[in-house]
């Protein structure tokens, strides 16, 4: 299936009244839909995340990857530079590299040893000339027009990024002032890889997406946040929305933890639990920043996050596997120069998120509530208008879903649904 | 002694599978580790895996979190453990390792392959009676996969 435009849907597409405060299911489960995102979105104008600079630290690595479901492979050359193509043999079409990871001088496809250098220029065909003079390739065959297809690379604070599209503007413009100023705080520096694990889980890659950018819901459902006082909403904080709304930045200071009255009286799941830590250690944590703030989640369209929860630093990448699988990375990195309990630190509070997060496991299971509870109701919509119908910024409260509404606006506008 | 060794993995499994947990942390000494890493991790010498307690006081935590705070859709496992590899170190503990195989089962009747991998022990013996008891100064539970499906709440 191969779309290019909602024009092509078999059963027409509109946006219902209301628009970024209305969702309709059927995004979460129409193949069509599926097929026309990796078209217009994971191969349309935008940066998707590719890898980490670390993971390619040498002339001669590679990683791979996917873009949508796209695969791909990340290289640095013998010059340092970045390059991605596409994971796919320009001539049969077989993948190229096999391993996730690696290191090589050339990379070469098993099936009929046709060899690539490391930016994707075709390098070798074996038996080009045939054998004995006779088979082997046309004598006009142009081996400099059958490359891998290369996708435009960028870096940016150790992050690399992909485009298929010429119009994609540069990284920090993409992101745009306040968003490129966050990523420079937290990963500005010489990362270090801590560990990295991944997790299916049963949902449309976009409710991940609406997700991360949930704050209204992350202290209601994820007890172990309200009840430790990592992140409440009766801390200061607020939610940063990117001028395209795509992308956003949500924040708190624990410091400022004021205890509101709503918390005790209304009948919060999260607020029922009181409880010491038998094992205080946990939440033993240091100021990096003297912005006082102690908890951020910051969204990248389309599939990245970035979280510093306390001192756990980590990139969160959620890659569509099929309609209603999506496959959640967690890369947990720390500074070069961490020094040993710094980095004993950040492993410690690894134990808050990832798969068997203590504030995060929910999320493994929450949005595949919402795929089996959507079943059957691809004409209804969900609703998304706390904190108002506006797509703004929010530096007052974060019991809003404005980043929600921020996400549907870009969504809608890449995907050109009228 | 590996007898008793053998019975105490054992009986390890079975709570986990019985949902007797309150009491996991005894199966640790004081301070005893449990960490859950994948394979690939352990390889790399990256010293992050996916649950990491340090003494048992942080493993109550754990049992209380998941009974109290975490949500999630019910679910048990069953562990099918292979024979355990059991070496006396020059201290006086033991070392073992041990295949498991762990199948989860959920409200919808799904009984899946949730976790395979090996147990890297470092076990204590401390007086008792009749005899000595075994205790886990370090459980290292190395997964073979790197993927975790859905969410991990049980310790393995
Ligand atoms: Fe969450």
């Amino acid at each position: 299936m191969s779309l290019s435009s909602v024009d092509d849907l078999k059963q027409p597409m509109t946006w219902p009244t209301g628009g970024a405060t209305r969702i309709p299911y059927r995004l979460y489960s129409d193949p069509e839909i599926y097929a026309l995102e990796q078209e217009r979105i994971f191969k349309g104008p935008v940066w998707n995340f590719l890898c980490l600079e670390i993971d390619i630290p040498n002339a001669g690595d590679y990683k791979t990857s996917t873009v949508g479901e796209t695969p791909i492979i990340a290289t640095r050359d013998e010059n340092g530079g970045v390059h991605a193509m596409v994971n796919r043999c320009s001539h049969k079409g077989a993948l190229v590299c096999l391993k996730e990871k690696g290191n090589a001088k050339m990379l070469t496809c098993i099936y009929h040893s046709w060899s690539f250098d490391l930016a994707g220029n075709l390098k070798g065909v074996a038996f080009r000339n045939g054998l004995q003079g006779k088979g082997g390739l046309p004598d006009d065959f142009d081996t400099s027009k059958h490359g891998l297809e290369t996708l435009r690379v960028e870096t940016f604070c150790g992050l690399v990024f992909g485009t298929f599209s010429d119009e994609t503007p540069s990284v920090e413009s993409y992101l745009g002032q306040p968003m490129s100023k966050f990523l420079r705080r937290n990963l500005g520096k010489p990362l270090k890889p801590l560990g990295m694990h991944s997790q299916i889980i049963h949902n449309n890659w976009k409710l991940y997406a609406e997700n991360v950018r949930d704050s209204y819901h992350a202290t209601l459902l994820h007890t172990f946040y309200t009840t430790f006082k990592i992140n409440r909403l009766d801390m200061d904080g607020g939610i940063v929305l990117a001028e395209d709304k795509w992308h956003h930045i949500s924040y708190a200071k624990r410091e400022t933890f004021d205890e509101a009255e709503e918390y005790k009286r209304s009948n919060i799941h999260a607020a029922q639990y009181d409880s010491q830590l038998d094992g205080p250690q946990l939440l033993n944590a240091w100021n990096e920043f003297d912005d006082g703030i102690t908890h951020s989640i910051q969204a990248i369209f389309p599939n990245l996050a970035i979280q510093f929860t306390l001192n756990s630093l980590c990139v969160r990448f959620f890659v569509p596997r099929g309609i209603d699988k999506t496959e959640l990375f967690w890369f947990y990195v720390g500074y070069e120069d961490d020094t040993e309990e710094q980095t004993a630190m950040r492993v410690m509070q690894g134990n808050l998120t990832g798969a068997a997060g203590l504030v995060s496991l929910e999320d493994g299971c929450i949005n595949e509530f919402v795929q089996r509870g959507t079943h059957g109701s691809e004409g209804k919509a969900g609703l998304a208008e706390m904190g108002g119908r506006d797509v703004e910024s929010s530096d007052a409260s974060r019991a809003t879903e404005t980043a929600i509404r921020g996400f549907w606006t870009g969504y809608r506008k890449i995907m050109g649904i009228a | 002694m590996n007898t008793a060794i053998e019975d105490f993995i054992i009986a390890y499994a079975h709570d986990i599978d019985d949902v007797r947990l309150d009491g996991w942390p005894d199966y640790f000494t004081e301070d005893g580790t449990y960490t859950i890493l994948t394979r690939e991790n352990l390889a790399a010498g990256l010293p992050m895996g996916i649950m990491y307690c340090q003494g048992r006081g942080m493993m109550s935590d754990r049992i209380k979190a998941m009974k109290e705070a975490n949500i999630y859709e019910a679910h048990t496992y069953c562990h099918l453990l292979g024979r355990s590899q059991i070496e006396e170190n020059s201290d006086g503990s033991y070392q073992a390792r041990t295949n498991f195989n762990i199948i989860r089962t959920m409200q919808d009747g799904a009984s899946e392959m949730f976790a395979v991998g090996k147990y890297l022990d470092v076990i204590e013996m401390r007086d008792g009676q009749p005899q000595p008891q075994p205790l886990f100064k370090e459980r290292k539970v190395v997964l073979e996969s790197r993927r975790v499906d859905i969410l991990l709440v049980y310790p393995l």
